[in-house]
């Protein structure tokens, strides 16, 4: 039992937790901003941030193996380049990261014993991140790795992991290898290996935070966080952008920028009109923002493409206008143009028949009740 | 002898102009926030807050309204009952919803003798409702969005994926000009039929009676 005279304040970090990341070279003012920007992150309060900090602590830190199918690393670089000191180094340094195919030293028939050792030694404990979407066409012919396709590794590696974590917006959805038509059939992760306990954190790339956040969450909990109907953490994916955006006020305002450059946008007004779509798009980056809370999309004054939402470059395009295009209807018609047609085409035949029927004669139901007024 | 006849009772009366008004006002506030055309002076201006509240009040509005009118459907009259909507699934109303075609597209001399709905009026207005369901539905679905956890989203937020919002919004902003051009129609064949049946339709809107010529039934 611990001394009460000696027991930290609730949510402190113990002494000999920040001297050992000291030793590791992280300064304790990095991994006390860590701790605390996780523990903001997933929304926990202050108090937690001792046990954030002690589940970085316990020496069972698990495997992690890093998986890459149809992708094109950007969720890797956006791990990788993050700033100095980062998130993602404290976990690089404190999970055990045994295969990323780009960064591991191994290489060949080394690095893919590596994995089956993993797999073998830690069934059931160590975690999976995936990255890529996986093509099911043809056998899935279209992606293999080391002789074998993505779908078989996929399966074999996810099917056997305490959890996989789906980043980006081709593991979690397809992505841009999934837009129509789709030649290689490709699949999300969850589509994959339906079998496979699977955590979506979508996003082009997705955002290492959310991804450190989701990892430290499952370290400090020994589960995954709360999810949404999509199998994405409600943490992150629980508001929409529209909803946190810095821009909002101009949005109820009635404050648009009409064309990129022109003064509204000069003056940081909504994007709504250049095809925002921020309104449908469920993601926590105004608040977290990208590389390490420097800017985002939206502050950088480009409409969201709603990229972390399912099949978006089918479902969001025309990124630069607010509503999908009309099925069957030319490129430059929008719905409004239709509608408008539609009611001028109404109002024409209608008044034509109007006009047809003031001559037409003998068709009054009633012309028999009348009785003229003299 | 011409009589006088109690056709449209309370209920559907009230929930006509309810709805008219309702369709109006979402149409014209729904048009701003499809495309804010109108400036805003400065930030302290509120012109799409404004638009949206509006927009969300009558949104409950018009629903309070249906259910009334679905309500009545099952309680009121013959003449309001959801029957009336289908005339072809009897002989009689296939007859006279022929007849009345042939009347409006000038194949045929004469009108058929209605007290309640004329049959191609009450195709319409079957589609008409069914326009309504869709923009209640695909416009609480939208709505829902701004809280995850709450009401809306719990009934509609399925829809949100298996449906994606942009294509909700494109067909609630497509059904709105066709509920225009509904409303076209309508209001041109309110006042024909007002014109030559001469039974006092226009006015049975607001009142309820028509006047009928019980020999010619
Ligand atoms: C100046 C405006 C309007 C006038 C004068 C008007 C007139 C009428 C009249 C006379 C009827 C009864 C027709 C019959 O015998 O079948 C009627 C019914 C109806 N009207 Fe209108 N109307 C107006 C606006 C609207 C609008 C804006 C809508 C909705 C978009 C609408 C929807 C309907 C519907 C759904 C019915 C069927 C009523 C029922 O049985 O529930 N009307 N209207
Ligand atoms: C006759 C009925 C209605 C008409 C004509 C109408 C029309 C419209 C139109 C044209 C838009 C713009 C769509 C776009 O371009 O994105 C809109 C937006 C919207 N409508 Fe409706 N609407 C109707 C009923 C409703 C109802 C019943 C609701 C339920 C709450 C609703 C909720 C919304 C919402 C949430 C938006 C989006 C607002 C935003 O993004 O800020 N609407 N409506
Ligand atoms: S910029 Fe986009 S997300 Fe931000 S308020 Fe405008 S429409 Fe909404």
């Amino acid at each position: 039992m611990q001394n009460p005279e000696t027991r930290l304040p609730e949510g402190s970090v113990p002494e000999e937790i920040l001297q050992q990341w000291e030793k590791r070279g992280v300064s304790r003012r990095s991994f006390l901003k860590f701790c605390s920007a996780m523990t903001a992150t997933l929304a926990l309060p202050v108090t937690m941030m001792g046990r954030v900090a002690q589940a970085l602590e316990a020496d069972s830190s698990p495997p992690l193996i890093w998986l890459e199918f149809q992708d094109c690393a950007g969720d890797s670089e956006a791990f990788l380049r993050a700033n100095q000191p980062t998130a993602a180094e404290i976990i690089l340094d404190y999970l055990s990261v045994d295969y990323h195919e780009t960064i591991m030293a191994a290489a060949g028939h080394q690095a893919e014993a590596a994995k089956h050792q993993t797999i073998e030694k830690y069934k059931g404990k160590y975690l999976v991140v995936v990255e890529g979407s996986i093509p099911m066409a043809d056998g899935g012919v279209y992606c293999t790795v080391g002789g074998d396709s993505a779908l078989n590794i996929a399966r074999q590696v996810c099917g056997n992991a305490a959890a996989t974590i789906a980043v980006g917006s081709c593991a979690t959805f397809g992505g841009i290898p999934a837009a129509t038509p789709n030649p290689t059939g490709a699949v999300s992760v969850r589509e994959a290996v339906p079998g496979a306990t699977v955590i979506n954190l979508p996003g082009c790339p997705v955002n290492v935070q959310n991804l450190t956040a989701t990892i430290v969450h499952y370290l400090t909990f020994g589960r995954l966080p709360a999810t949404d109907q999509l199998a994405r953490p409600k943490f992150a994916y629980g508001k929409r952008i529209h909803d946190n955006c810095e821009r909002r006020s101009h949005f109820d305002a009635g404050q648009y920028a009409e064309t990129f450059g022109d003064p509204g946008h000069r003056q940081g007004w909504c994007l709504y009109k250049l095809g925002c779509k921020g309104p449908e798009t469920f993601h926590n980056c105004p608040t977290v923002r990208y590389n390490e809370g420097s800017s985002w999309p939206i502050q950088a004054g480009h409409g969201c493409l709603g990229c972390s939402e399912p099949q978006f470059w089918d479902a969001m395009t025309p990124f630069y206008r607010r509503l999908p295009q009309v099925p069957g209807f030319g490129v430059e018609s929008t719905a409004d143009k239709i509608g408008l047609g539609l009611i001028a085409a109404t109002g024409v035949a209608f008044a034509a028949h109007a006009v047809a029927s003031s001559f037409r004669k003998g068709d009054k139901l009633e012309a028999d009740q009348v009785v003229k007024e003299d | 002898m011409l009589e006088i006849r109690y056709v449209w009772e309370l209920p559907v009366r009230v929930s006509h102009w309810v709805n008219a008004v309702c369709v109006l006002v979402l149409s014209v506030t729904g048009f701003y926030i499809g495309n804010p055309f109108y400036p805003a002076s400065d930030t302290a201006a509120y012109i799409m807050g404004w638009n949206r509240f509006i927009h969300f009040t009558f949104a409950y509005l018009f629903l309070a309204s249906l259910i009334v009118r679905f309500y009545w459907f099952l309680f009121g009259n013959h003449h309001s009952s959801w029957r009336m909507f289908f005339p072809w699934a009897t002989k009689s109303g296939r007859k006279a919803a022929i007849t009345f075609f042939r009347y409006y597209t000038f194949t045929g001399p004469k009108l058929p003798y209605e007290v309640g709905h004329n049959p191609l009026a009450a195709m319409a207005y079957a589609g008409v409702y069914s326009l309504f369901v869709l923009q209640l539905v695909t416009g609480f679905a939208i709505y829902g969005q701004f809280q995850p956890d709450g009401f809306w989203f719990g009934i509609f937020g399925t829809l949100l994926t298996w449906i994606d919002v942009q294509t909700l919004r494109l067909v609630h902003h497509l059904t709105m000009w066709l509920l225009g051009g509904f409303f076209i129609n309508h209001f041109y064949s309110a006042w024909l039929m007002d014109v030559k049946e001469m039974n006092g339709v226009m006015s049975s809107i607001f009142s309820g009676y028509k006047f009928v010529e019980r020999d010619d039934l």
